[in-house]
């Protein structure tokens, strides 16, 4: 719908000629607008689909399961191996943890996924559309509903075509309902990721679940039903922008869907016994323009439209094998070889050495190194200390100053810690700790698991220790005798020495 | 549906309204059909709106404006919520005002509880005056060093929060500096002479024949709150005149000022708006500032 509304107030004028599609005359105005013409993908069998069976099941799988997946971690803590709990402001990927100021991780993330996409576009095309992308993974699985319920391609169109029936209604009906049914269950899973599995699914269906579940999972339950259901290929031709990236990461050392027109034309029918001399290999049998989800016809070359799924190559090479002729006239090739075909050299083995690919994986693997580096020597201990701002220094009835910090521990093992507080570079100081009670006979500070503490911090020096200048002094917690964090502060002094 | 063809214009192709001015006929260029959709389901959405949420305002008959079938109200939304939150932080608060103060800053939850408690209901109650983390301003005792007018420890601290300074509460803390010079109780000259004799004995400045005649003036007008040796008397919020740390000032003037006519200032009870976990939490953040006993 959204596709068709573009251009959609051309409508009417002649040149559209009341025939939507039709093309416009000579002298009329360019119409731009072209209705949408339902396509009724065949199903084919080979090489690429297999893979891309093995892909839906692996791919669909990860997505429905990975929620209900656990992961001990302890008691307090909640035991969903994959969780984004926003409540508790923790991101939780099997034995990772991440805290919100640690969200640069997820940055990292986004940036390895847009580096392996360029990375693998640059290599080897479309794969992402063609394979992965939940777009044509879902469209995948609407397409076997579909066939389920209403046969194949020809049965498909038949049944379209034909007036409405008892036999249409109910298997419209049923391939309706079993759609929303998968729209749902994915919607569904998706809310699971951000809250604890067990304890939405026991909620929701009983209406005690929270809001934005029921909102999100409404929402995912509609756009999959659109989007894999009713819109399919217009999604990927007209909503999405990677189609138009894509144009700019290829090159023509890029292994594409291609139509080896060299080989193939002149195309034209071909009998039995009769000679392939001084024509080309494709018997213009259509088989990969019907089992295109696209729409589209490869031998055109590269088209916008096209998702690189290789089911075309299975169509063609499955005719190619029943007429006797050697398979691959569709194949993934490269621009460049299908050029060198024609001026008649040979054509050069793919080589993924290029420089820009070297660039990609050599960005992609830094980026990798990087964030393993970062999330294997990170603390799982924090400290800041924070002068206080109202006042830089008190001077005490005795003659000594003292200077008053916030000091705040975050813990994030998950066990109770205790720390001792010391000073460096001050001497003399007298280190105070306010909030920690008890009575450990030198300054402490505890933190619970997985939590954060706010302390006072008091430092305290005699007339005889001050220096007349401020002094730049390290904060210093160690567990066990074993220094775990140090965080810069500053020591601020009365310049005169009877300052009031 | 009529029969008749639409006319065409023949110069854009499109189809004319119909509708004639002096010779000018209007295109008919619809707006697009999304749009129409959207427009059309915006009106669908509005009316379910009015249904289901406080809509209308002052129809007759009605108090303000209608409800809705929803009864959606922010406000009492707010006030479940803070209720709720009460509710969560009872437990702590009651034990917050049940223990006695001193055993709270043993114990860690209680400390903790207190201490981001006590620093909220400061910003909100008490930074006005005293300022932000106790700075203290003229006229206004710094809370953060360790000068203490009528004590320092936390019971100290607690009960001056709770009953004020010269409040209007009968057990308020109170004391009345006698105003020597407005009242006529001392000559001009005497209270310079004492201005000087607590100039000198506060380590500034002062004229040695005034320091003379002063302190035997000092002995018997002030020494009873303020003590022979001039350290003060805490049971009487007296204040410590040989130290650096002055209420309103230790010049000269200031001096002459406050022995003419003393100020006697005002700290409201805080029993009669905070509750005794609140005041409780307020006494460990001040004693927590750095100046606790």
């Amino acid at each position: 719908m959204a596709s068709s509304t573009l251009i959609d107030l051309r409508k009417g004028r002649p040149g559209s000629g009341g025939g939507a599609g039709a093309p416009p005359p000579e002298d009329g105005p360019i119409v731009l607008y072209a209705r949408r013409k339902q396509i009724y993908p065949q199903l084919v069998f080979g090489t690429f689909r297999n893979i891309k069976w093995l892909l839906l099941f692996a791919t669909l799988g990860v997505y429905y399961v990975l929620p209900w997946l656990r992961w001990d971690r302890g008691p307090g803590a909640p035991d969903q191996a994959v969780l984004a709990d926003f409540a508790g402001g923790r991101f939780y990927f099997f034995g990772l943890e991440i805290w919100p100021q640690e969200v640069y991780y997820i940055t990292g993330l986004l940036i390895l996924a847009a580096v392996g996409l360029f990375l693998v576009t640059a290599l080897l095309g479309r794969v992402w559309c063609g394979y992965f992308c939940p777009q044509t993974v879902w469209t995948d699985l609407f397409l076997v509903v579909e066939r389920f319920f209403e046969g194949d391609r020809n049965a498909r169109m038949k049944l379209d075509k034909a007036t409405w029936s008892f036999n249409k209604l109910w298997r419209k009906t049923g391939k309706h309902t079993v759609w929303l049914l998968i729209a749902f269950a994915t919607g569904g899973a998706f809310v699971l990721y951000w809250h604890d599995a067990r304890l939405l699914a026991e909620t929701f269906f009983v209406g005690r679940a929270p809001m934005t579940a029921y909102v999100f999972a409404a929402l995912l339950t509609a756009t999959t039903y659109a989007l894999a259901g009713t819109m399919r290929e217009q999604v990927c031709t007209y909503m999405c922008p990677w189609p138009r990236i894509q144009s700019a990461l290829i090159d023509r050392d890029t292994l594409m869907v291609t139509y080896r027109s060299e080989r193939g034309d002149p195309r034209g029918a071909h009998k039995k016994g009769d000679t392939w001399e001084g024509r080309g290999d494709c018997v213009d049998c259509k088989q990969c323009v019907v089992v295109c989800p696209m729409g589209i016809d490869i031998r055109n070359g590269p088209q916008l439209e096209c998702i690189q799924c290789g089911l075309c190559i299975d169509a063609c090479d499955g005719v190619m094998k029943k007429i006797g002729r050697p398979t691959a006239l569709i194949a993934y090739d490269t621009d460049e070889n299908v050029l060198r075909r024609w001026k008649g050299f040979p054509a050069r083995n793919f080589s993924p050495f290029r420089p820009r690919i070297v660039v990609y994986a050599l960005v992609f693997c830094l980026t990798v190194a990087l964030m393993a580096f970062g999330l294997t020597t990170r603390s799982d201990i924090e400290m800041s200390v924070l002068k206080d701002r109202s006042l830089p220094f008190v001077q005490l009835a005795n003659g000594d100053v003292r200077n008053g910090y916030t000091l705040k521990v975050v813990n994030k093992q998950r066990a109770h810690r205790t720390f001792d507080v010391q000073v460096e570079g001050l001497a003399g100081a007298m280190v105070e700790i306010i909030g920690e009670g008890g009575d450990a006979g030198r300054p402490v500070v505890s933190a619970d698991a997985d939590g954060v503490e706010r302390y006072r911090l008091l430092l305290t020096v005699a007339p005889g220790d001050l220096r007349g200048s401020n002094a730049d002094i390290s904060v210093v917690l160690s567990e066990g005798g074993k220094t775990v964090a140090t965080t810069a502060a500053t020591f601020l002094e009365p310049e005169t020495g009877n300052a009031s | 549906m009529t029969g008749h063809s639409p006319e065409i214009d023949p110069h854009t192709g499109v189809e004319t309204t119909g509708h004639e001015w002096d010779g000018i006929k209007e295109l008919n260029n619809p707006l697009p059909r999304w749009w129409r959709f959207i427009f059309w389901a915006s009106v669908v959405v509005a009316i379910g709106y009015w249904i289901l949420m406080p809509a209308w305002p002052a129809l007759p008959g009605l108090q303000g404006h209608t409800i809705g079938v929803l009864q959606q109200s922010d406000r009492a939304d707010v006030a479940a919520d803070t209720a709720a939150m009460r509710q969560d932080r009872s437990v702590l608060s009651a034990r917050l005002a049940a223990v006695d103060a001193s055993s709270i800053l043993r114990d860690h939850d209680l400390s903790q509880l207190a201490l981001s408690l006590g620093e909220s209901a400061f910003g909100d109650n008490c930074a006005t005056c005293h300022g932000a983390g106790g700075r203290g301003a003229k006229g206004f005792p710094r809370l953060a060093d360790d000068v203490w007018l009528w004590g320092g420890t936390l019971e100290d601290i607690e009960r001056t929060i709770r009953l004020g300074i010269r409040s209007n509460q009968t057990d308020t803390r109170t004391s009345e500096m006698p105003a020597f010079g407005r009242d006529e109780l001392l000559p001009q000259d005497q209270i310079n002479d004492l201005v000087q004799y607590v100039l000198q004995k506060s380590g500034q400045r002062a004229d040695p024949a005034a320091v003379v005649r002063g302190q035997p003036l000092f002995e018997t007008n002030c020494a009873s709150c303020h003590g022979v040796d001039l350290h003060g008397d805490r049971s009487k919020g007296a204040p410590n005149l040989t130290d650096k740390d002055w209420i309103y000032g230790g010049d000269a003037a200031t001096l002459r000022r406050t022995i003419y006519g003393p100020r006697n200032g005002v700290m409201p009870a805080w029993v009669e708006r905070l509750d005794p976990a609140t005041v409780r939490a307020l006494a460990i953040y001040v004693h927590s500032l750095g100046g606790g006993e």
